[in-house]
């Protein structure tokens, strides 16, 4: 209890963080570096894995709001994924949901990733 | 039987220390009877209140002390998170935009709206050297085991 960590994985482009534990004042800046390291990379497309988010306060909702402009700016995004209903009431209190893509799955995040790369070819 | 019973515990100013508080507040708000729920909403107003206390009125100095009181009543659960740093203004506050914060690629500033999206009352008191929060969230019949003590 109390601990955090984070897993990196990647499918072709996406990057998928998986985040374990609980994310608040303490362990935020763990998921900023993650971020800061996904940007240094090039990697601007991320899915982030809440299914084992078990704790989110205002402090962890912040690096989202703090990366997620210039992620979009370089042409990717931070979609969210398979969040604990008690984690996405937190996420919705704030009004996420009207800024971020928050899905059901980690493989409906994925989706909607190629589903704007189809759109866009089509263009 | 006591009609208030009161808790507390006293924690370094450090981030490293709001998991015990959190501990703390779950374990007092479930023997209170509150339901996961109402103890999720809890926990994480007091964990805003400390993180404010380390952060603004500290400003990360690990020597300042905050207090959490918790004070139940057959009417209420109510929070007491002090520390001896300078005062806040609730006037100070504003209404928290998350499309203007992503724009500004800032995420502070969220603390005090949760404080009160999630209490049933949230006032700030200045006592002497004293800054404190107070954070209540009634006892309501379905979610309380002592309720008839009102009446005691």
């Amino acid at each position: 209890m109390g601990g955090f960590s984070i897993q990196f994985r990647q499918q072709d482009d996406i990057t998928i963080l998986a985040l374990h534990g609980e994310l608040d004042a303490h362990t935020a800046s763990e998921l900023e570096a993650a971020f800061q390291r996904c940007l240094d990379e090039g990697k601007v497309r991320i899915v982030v894995d809440g299914s084992h988010l078990d704790y989110i306060s205002s402090a962890g909702l912040g690096v989202f709001m703090a990366f997620v402009d210039e992620i979009r700016e370089r042409g990717g995004d931070i979609k969210i994924a398979a969040l604990k209903p008690r984690v996405y009431k937190v996420f919705d209190l704030l009004g996420f949901p009207m800024v971020f893509d928050i899905l059901p799955t980690v493989d409906e995040a994925i989706a909607r990733f190629r589903a704007t790369d189809t759109s866009t070819r089509k263009t | 039987m006591p009609r208030t019973r009161t808790y507390r515990i006293t924690i370094p100013a450090a981030t490293r220390y709001l998991t015990a508080v959190r501990r703390f507040v779950a374990i007092h708000a479930r023997e209170a009877g509150f339901s996961e729920a109402e103890i999720d909403r809890i926990r994480l107003a007091v964990d805003e209140a400390c993180t404010n206390a380390i952060k603004h009125a500290y400003k990360g100095n690990e020597r300042g002390l905050i207090d959490v009181i918790i004070r139940v009543t057959p009417e209420k659960f109510h929070i007491i998170v002090r520390d001896r740093g300078p005062g806040f203004n609730p006037s100070d506050y504003q209404a928290p935009d998350i499309r203007r914060s992503v724009r500004h690629r800032k995420g502070g500033g969220y603390g005090i709206h949760l404080m009160y999206s999630l209490m049933d009352e949230v006032y700030f008191r200045r006592k002497k050297r004293l800054n404190e929060v107070h954070l209540i969230k009634y006892r309501r019949p379905d979610t309380s085991r002592t309720s008839t003590r009102a009446h005691t």
